[in-house]
């Protein structure tokens, strides 16, 4: 290791056992406490926050290179691309190097791996620091051999001269060569030589998922692990007001019950042990319920009635509206849930007064505080890891079962306890994504171009994340319980309820108010693409019943009020490869649908056209095939970006046409997968083609949450074609749909 | 003590008999694949090989499996070594968390050793039972179709059922 010697610098941690030598996170924090007169340009990227070159890219005298990055790999595949990134900006091998995700005893804090944000944040960050780091190691090369660096290139991890003399980068590495702050600027190859970047490298995490080796935070086994399980409430706020565990603790392999007021845990020597004992504690069990939902099936009226926060979020009066016909339309949302494949699951140890704990956390520095609050301890005896779990697509119960681990382990010192959440509590207890009312109005001028658009969007906010301890069950349950924290809304441009809500297209006059909700009814917190997944179904489910009104085809409607020549270009590039005719028929009982947005305004631009079937006798809908374009700036990994757009349409349709949360008076009653039943294999469309335009040199965009909006409101677009009826209340269901054409 | 074959070898496994297959498979044996995603039987995640036939592993108790030969993805091949289905899924890039894939890969791998040229429909079928919430539909349909291709030009059968004849 080049770990710095400089003892002052040093912090050690200690976790898991073993004594950890962190030495270059120190750096943000010293540079926040005490900033700078006049601010220099900052570095890009997250280098911004840790600007230590060494916090990102280690090299040890041996040549072997570890990549550190804050963010969690959560099946996107962007550990490969970070790889690839490394890889290239240092000129060595990709199988050379290894990358370390987020951990709180070895890597940066990046916040949370959410919002798009990881290639932005992340990959620059990388990007950058290998660059830099390449840069000194040629400064180094040049300073020994005594020649001008211009002479000098660099090959597989070597700086070589021109009489083909070689000095390996673990040659010349020294102490403390890398634990510099990063440059504002950096010298980035250039693209055209790129070798690394840019090519389809098949994802490093794939074999081990392939063929059943250790891939996820569900397949650890530490030595004297135990099992827990939870026993919840039966609904939201129930208090327990009874539970004799004599018994229980009796039952073979029971080691402890857990009881701390509402939450009620049991640890046992075997898995299945631990289940059957938590059926017979929650058997055991009397609580007193006090919930009191919404009314599921007048969500409208409930969210719309709610106090809302109201702010006029854009404003635009070019000139006096002229608008000759004029629609309005309401949209809606439910509650939707993230229905991860695997429940949530976390490991946690507490040795000698240090907890470290396992997760698949999106934010393992933002949990590690939310834990340590929650235990009264200081967050530097807490130590987070991320391991992989199932796909999460945003804040399911990861956070949550990381608390609950967390809790019952400091009640067994010594021991490793894995906890995973059963089916119906995962489906129960996740936080939702919130459901959402827009309401639409507009006008045509005399030239069939829209005149003034009105937006209005109701809404939760999209991110009750931790942070602090109230957030999580596990806290919230306790006898001394931590408070739910306010919710605040999401800032723009990014925003929450309001991501996307103000229009890419050019309208002379607009106005889009956000009615931010601060009541939440039902547990929420953020879902793939937050307010975007309903703003852009909003927005452009309506673009296409103003086209109708115009009598224009909906691809060439959109293109007339659009000036960004990206956004253009990917609408062009959909519509070409998709064979989209204005003025075309679908063929007998199917629909043409089109549909664009540009993620968050700011991050990737998709473009989706697809053609779905209707049965019209039972109103089924059927997604035949996708046709998308996508532009994310410098592609890193081509697949890796398709089978993100790929699974993003997949997901999206499953969404659209099948999924709510429901709910009586005081319980969730979609607990399982025959209550909440999402996309199966009899519906997964015939092809999905997903085209590229790479844009090198150009910045990396965000385009794991891209595509979810589209492929909505491209799906309503072609039912509203096939059938001639227009459905502006997801999920369209096969039941709306059917009472939609017997209307 | 009760034995139970897996991967074609012996294991002496102490378990309650009313203890379904998953749980002695990824805590008695350590074997990672098997997952657990329901314990409902709705999800597929679970899903290994009992005698050819795929199995929910997270509904079917132990004492039923006296005398059977259980495969699970690792007795398939490595990643060194790959058998077809697992080549296949590699060749695709089939998968993004992974957690629904050991399971849809034996419900495969089981209709492969019985239909070696399945169509599009007959595979579509087969899988219903899973899920998977990514949206790897399309690419994990390629791998199996793959998968028979690569099967037309090798060995179907698993190594370790091989070794337990």
């Amino acid at each position: 290791m080049t770990a710095p010697m400089n003892i002052d610098r040093r912090r050690v941690l200690a976790g898991g056992g073993a004594l950890i030598v962190s030495f270059s996170l120190s750096g943000a924090l010293a540079q926040q406490q005490d900033p700078p007169a006049a601010a220099p340009p900052s570095p890009p990227g997250s280098l911004k926050t840790t600007p230590y070159l060494d916090a990102w890219i280690r090299i040890d005298a041996d040549g072997h290179i570890e990549v550190f990055t804050g963010k969690a790999e959560l099946g996107q595949g962007f550990k490969t691309a970070f790889q690839q990134i490394a890889a290239e900006e240092l000129d060595v091998a990709f199988e050379s190097l290894k990358v370390t995700t987020a951990d709180t005893g070895l890597t940066a804090n990046e916040g949370y791996t959410a919002g798009s944000n990881s290639m932005k944040d992340s990959g620059t960050a990388i990007q950058n620091a290998a660059a830099q780091a390449r840069e000194l190691l040629v400064a180094e090369a040049a300073r020994r051999l005594d020649l001008p660096i211009e002479n000098l290139r660099t090959a597989d991890g070597a700086v070589v001269a021109p009489d083909g003399k070689r000095l390996s980068y673990g040659e010349l590495v020294t102490g403390d060569m890398l634990h510099v702050q990063a440059q504002p600027k950096s010298k980035l190859k250039d693209t055209a030589t790129f070798k690394v970047i840019g090519r389809p490298v098949p994802r490093v995490d794939i074999p081990a998922k392939v063929t059943g080796g250790a891939a996820y935070v569900q397949d650890m086994r530490l030595p004297r692990m135990v099992h827990a399980r939870i026993v919840r409430p039966p609904s939201y706020g129930a208090q327990l007001t009874e539970c004799d565990t004599s018994a229980v603790e009796k039952l073979p392999g029971v080691v402890k019950v857990v009881r701390d007021g509402n939450f009620l845990a049991l640890v046992a020597e075997k898995e299945f042990q631990a289940i059957k004992a938590m059926n017979a504690l929650g058997a055991a069990a009397k609580w007193q319920e006090t919930a009191r939902l919404p009314r599921q099936d007048d969500l409208l009226a409930v969210l719309t009635s709610l106090p809302s926060q109201n702010s006029t979020i854009f404003e635009r009066s070019n000139s006096p509206a002229s608008g000759r016909k004029t629609i309005e339309a309401t949209y809606t949302r439910p509650y939707q849930a993230h229905g991860s494949i695997g429940p949530s699951c976390a490991v946690a140890q507490l040795i000698d007064g240090k907890m470290t704990v396992w997760t698949h956390t999106q934010g393992v520095y933002p949990d590690r505080q939310g834990i340590a609050e929650m235990l009264r301890m200081p967050p530097a005896s807490v130590r987070l890891i991320h391991v992989e779990g199932s796909g999460c697509y945003g804040h399911n119960g990861a956070d949550d079962a990381a608390a609950d681990a967390a809790l019952i382990a400091r009640a067994l010192p010594g021991r490793p306890v894995r906890v995973q959440w059963m089916r119906e509590q995962e489906h129960a207890w996740e936080p939702f994504g919130p459901a959402m009312v827009t309401k639409l109005k507009a006008s045509l001028d005399d030239g069939g171009k829209i005149a003034d658009w009105h937006f209005d969007v109701w809404s939760n906010t999209h991110s009750m994340r931790p942070g602090g301890a109230g957030s999580m069950l596990a806290a919230q349950h306790m006898a001394h319980p931590f408070a739910v924290p306010a919710p605040r809304p999401l800032p723009l441009p990014e925003g929450g309820g309001d991501r996307n809500a103000i229009p890419i297209y050019t309208f002379p006059n607009a106005k889009v108010v956000h009615h931010f909700i601060p009541t939440m009814p039902i547990r929420i917190s953020a879902m793939r693409a937050l307010g975007a997944y309903h703003n852009v179904f909003s927005i452009e489910s309506f673009m296409d019943e103003l086209a109708g009104l115009a009598g224009v085809d909906p691809v060439e409607f959109r293109l007339k009020h659009l000036e960004d020549q990206r956004g253009r270009a990917v609408i062009e590039k959909a519509a070409q490869a998709f064979g989209w005719k204005g003025g075309q028929k679908a063929p007998q009982d199917r629909g043409f649908g089109f549909a664009f947005a540009r993620y968050k305004n700011l991050a990737a631009y998709c473009a989706i056209a697809s053609e779905v079937e209707v049965n019209r006798e039972t109103g089924r809908p059927h997604l035949v095939r996708a046709v998308a374009a996508v532009d994310s700036g410098q592609v890193v990994n081509p697949d890796g970006l398709i089978n993100q757009i790929e699974g993003a349409i997949v997901q999206s349709m499953s969404w659209t046409l099948y999924e709510s949360v429901t709910f009586d008076d005081s319980r969730i009653t979609s607990i399982d997968w025959q209550t909440y039943p999402i996309l199966r294999f009899d519906a997964v469309p015939e092809s999905i083609e997903v085209h590229i335009i790479d844009r090198p040199g150009q910045p990396f965009l965000g385009s794991g949450e891209t595509g979810q909006g589209p492929a909505a409101a491209s799906i309503a677009n072609a039912i509203a074609n096939a059938t001639g009826k227009r459905l502006r209340n997801l999920p369209l269901t096969r039941k709306r749909i059917k009472e939609a054409i017997d209307a | 003590m009760m034995t139970l074959k897996v991967n074609g070898r012996e294991h002496q496994v102490d378990a309650d008999p009313d203890t379904p297959l998953l749980y002695v498979l990824r805590e008695d044996i350590k074997l990672n694949a098997a997952k657990f995603g329901c314990g409902l039987g709705q999800c597929g995640a679970c899903t290994v090989i009992v005698d050819g036939k795929a199995v929910l592993s997270c509904v079917t108790p132990m004492v039923l499996l006296e005398g059977k030969q259980v495969t699970t993805l690792e007795g398939l091949g490595t990643a060194s070594e790959p058998a077809p289905i697992q080549r296949a899924f590699m060749e695709e890039q089939a998968a993004q968390c992974g957690y629904c894939i050991a399971g849809i890969m034996m419900r495969a791998q089981a209709l492969l050793q019985r239909n070696t040229k399945p169509t599009d429909e007959q595979i579509r079928t087969e899988l219903d039972p899973h899920l998977c919430r990514c949206g790897t539909h399309m690419r994990i349909l390629r791998a199996v179709h793959r998968a028979a291709r690569l099967m037309d030009t090798a060995d179907a059968t698993p190594a370790a059922e091989g070794r337990a004849r």
